[in-house]
């Protein structure tokens, strides 16, 4: 692995610059603790994922090329979302094929071995497991399909939890076990994906957890859709969300 | 293998998630044969260099399967059997008919075989008045409740014990009139049926799992035994075999049947292995007739990305892990190969129109790629179909297509995607069009395709700041 980077481009993805910001926010505030400059280039848009793995790969060339034109430059480019990241990562060279661009593929070949998951770049590359955060809450943790069989981020997502000061941290049954989001199938499948959803959430009501936590806010958008909708009382919080956390916050 | 009326697979997965008894059944059985798989795969420590070997010898026999094809018809031919070829289903049910009726038989013993589950051999001999007795102890609940497979391997699966004593009271002269529901008792009654069955049938049919080129040699691989008998104690034997069943050696095949059980039924090693060299004097069938399917499978052949399902060895691991098969079960795809496998390989060897829901009946987590033995990646031919389907409709339907609610929006996105203006203009317009259906910061019920989504989730309100909002405020 090269050297730690001292300075990061930030991938938000369209969907937590819309919905979730606060995780957003939670990235900046972490890594600058940590003493890693965050540039965030006004130009992005989305990934193109969607797009891609519902059929529409023609509309998703010129995303492609869009990200490859706003990240090109940069060293290091991080994202919070570890589904976003493995279509850059699994997708985008199928894409550039498909373009026919020669150029798009080499800037696409380029750029992919750059392109990190939060937990990628604070474990592998900043080389740390303890952040400094504080967070006195049960919580439980949902590894992400993406994130555990596309991008094998393992157990650094866990690692980074089990270090946080305060936590209780409980192991989630089944926890490999799909959510049932799976993009547009959610919709298109919603009686499958509603199946698949209320028994993720029988896991996580036994665990007694208050807070459930995973590094994707899709999934947690689902899984937290139908916590809500059952009153059930335990709230989806982004990972990074709870790195951010200090024992100098208000609201720890 | 599947019908134009079927039902789209929502439709079809709507009346299985309602089926208690079903989900139950389901749920159980492929949670055990989970447990049991991970922990077989887990004793063998060069498991990802086998699946790397599965996966390369099948990608060299496809790229030369035509003399590899021709090699085995060689060898069979010196052994003594006799080869046929059928490019469909059609073809094939009329050459096994010939074979039947030439010999004036009109009762056959069958081995389990997905092949003519594909091409419906029964029903095709059935209008020939030929009657075939499946023997494989899942495939006769199945043919005796006049039911559909539901599973590769386990075809009765979404039956649990009491149903199939229930059904075996019921249609069978040998069930003993206090007939429990313990196993031991349930496959001793199917053993007093098939026994007679066995020892009078004069042709028997069955599948093939691999034949190796080289010796005209074909195997079965199975748990029961009852293959064996449909193999060894008929006259005349005819095997059924997909084109892309073949590998060139003895030590290919040594890679498969290290792979096969541990996916399929989590043994280290099968109960039953039947492999035959054509015909031998005095020991096992008199005539041999292997019939060689296309039925689709160069339709597959001929698809860059979709070519890797012809790896499939039909073990079943992708459905017993697949969540979504796990609560739907497999008549819900309305075709002979349900789960994973079955949504990409149904739709290659069928044409799209059928089965153009199956590409979307996943939700792409990968757990069928991280188990496939021979690393097929199904999540990534799944996404290539979707993208073929999507082009196949814009051919069809031409601008009716790209009018359609789901088309339109994805255009209309794209387009939003691709300027920073437009993009940010949306994220405005979003905040502002959604207060008609935000309580409390939720929303609760959304209109149109979305609906779905709210039918048990609620979707948190848009924020009234964005990321980029909030970042340009700091600097």
């Amino acid at each position: 692995m090269s050297t730690s980077p001292s300075r990061v481009a930030l991938f938000i993805t369209c969907f937590n610059d819309t919905m979730f910001p606060q995780t957003g926010r939670a990235v900046v505030t972490l890594l600058e603790r940590l003493g890693v400059a965050v540039d965030f280039p006004l130009e992005q848009t989305c990934c193109g994922q969607m797009h891609f793995n519902t059929g529409y790969a023609d509309e998703t060339i010129p995303l492609v090329r869009r990200f490859v034109d706003v990240f090109g430059d940069a060293e290091t480019v991080v994202s919070p979302s570890a589904s976003c990241v493995s279509m850059v990562r699994e997708a985008y060279g199928r894409v550039a094929q498909l373009s026919g661009d020669a150029g798009l593929a080499r800037g696409v070949e380029s750029l992919v071995p750059r392109v990190l998951e939060l937990s990628e770049l604070l474990v592998d590359r900043l080389g740390v497991e303890d952040v400094g955060a504080y967070f006195p809450r049960r919580v439980t943790y949902h590894p992400t399909c993406h994130g555990l069989r596309m991008l094998h981020v393992g157990d650094r997502p866990l690692r980074l939890l089990r270090a946080v000061h305060g936590i209780d941290l409980v192991e989630l049954p089944e926890a490999t076990q799909c959510c049932g989001f799976g993009g547009t199938f959610a919709v298109k499948n919603a009686d499958t994906s509603i199946a698949m959803v209320s028994d993720k959430v029988r896991t996580i009501l036994d665990t007694g957890a208050e807070v459930c936590a995973a590094a994707d806010n899709s999934c947690l958008m689902h899984i937290g859709g139908a916590l809500s909708r059952q009153r059930a009382g335990v709230r989806t919080m982004h990972l990074a969300e709870i790195l951010a956390r200090t024992k100098e916050d208000s609201e720890p | 293998m599947i019908d134009a009326g079927t039902p789209s697979f929502p439709e079809a997965a709507r009346t299985a998630l309602a089926d208690a008894q079903l989900r139950h059944n389901l749920g159980h059985a492929t949670q055990t044969i989970r447990a049991k798989r991970a922990a077989v795969v887990a004793e063998v420590p060069d498991w990802q260099e086998l699946r790397e070997a599965g996966r390369a010898v099948k990608e060299r026999v496809l790229r030369h399967l035509d003399q590899h094809l021709i090699g085995l018809e060689e060898s069979v031919t010196r052994a003594g059997g006799i080869v046929h070829w059928a490019r469909d289903g059609e073809e094939c049910n009329r050459i096994v008919g010939d074979i039947i009726a030439g010999h004036g038989v009109d009762e056959v013993v069958k081995a389990k075989s997905l092949t003519t589950e594909e091409t419906r051999l029964n029903e095709a001999l059935a209008e020939r008045g030929i009657r075939a007795w499946e023997t494989d102890l899942a495939q006769l609940i199945i043919q005796l409740g006049d039911d559909m497979p539901s599973h590769i391997l386990v075809p009765a699966i979404h039956k649990n014990r009491e149903q199939i004593r229930a059904l075996f009271a019921r249609t069978l002269s040998e069930a003993s009139p206090d007939l429990t529901d313990d196993p031991r008792e349930l496959a001793e009654t199917a053993r007093r049926h098939l026994r007679k069955l066995f020892l009078g049938a004069r042709v028997g049919i069955s599948g093939v799992n691999f034949a190796v080129a080289d010796t005209g040699t074909v195997s079965v691989v199975e748990s029961e035994g009852n293959g064996r008998m449909c193999t060894t104690l008929p006259e005349v034997l005819i095997s059924v075999m997909g084109i892309e069943k073949v590998v060139p050696t003895w030590e290919d095949l040594e890679v498969y049947l290290q792979l096969l059980p541990r996916s399929s039924t989590a043994e280290r090693m099968n109960p039953y292995t039947s492999l035959w060299t054509g015909v031998t004097d005095g020991d096992g069938p008199r005539e041999f007739h292997l019939v060689l399917i296309d039925n689709g499978r160069t339709h597959v052949l001929a698809d860059e990305i979709g070519r890797q399902a012809l790896n499939c060895i039909r073990c079943s691991a992708c459905l017993n892990v697949c969540p979504v098969y796990e609560r739907t079960g497999g008549h819900a795809y309305g075709s002979t190969y349900p789960g994973p496998i079955g949504a990409i390989l149904t739709p290659m060897l069928t044409g799209m129109t059928a089965a153009k829901s199956l590409p979307y009946a996943s939700s792409l987590c990968g757990a069928c790629y991280e188990v496939c033995p021979v690393k097929i990646n199904i999540p990534e031919v799944l996404v290539h179909l979707r993208h073929e389907e999507v082009k196949a409709s814009t051919r069809a339907r031409g601008v009716r297509e790209r009018l359609s609610p789901e088309h339109a929006a994805m255009r209309a996105m794209a387009r939003v995607f691709a300027s920073r203006r437009l993009y940010e203009a949306a994220q405005r317009a979003g905040r502002l069009a959604q207060w008609p259906l935000v309580r409390d910061g939720k929303i609760r019920r959304l209109p149109g395709p979305l609906r779905g989504w709210t039918a048990a989730r609620d979707l948190p309100a848009v924020p009234s700041q964005s990321f980029r909002d909030w970042w340009r405020d700091r600097s």
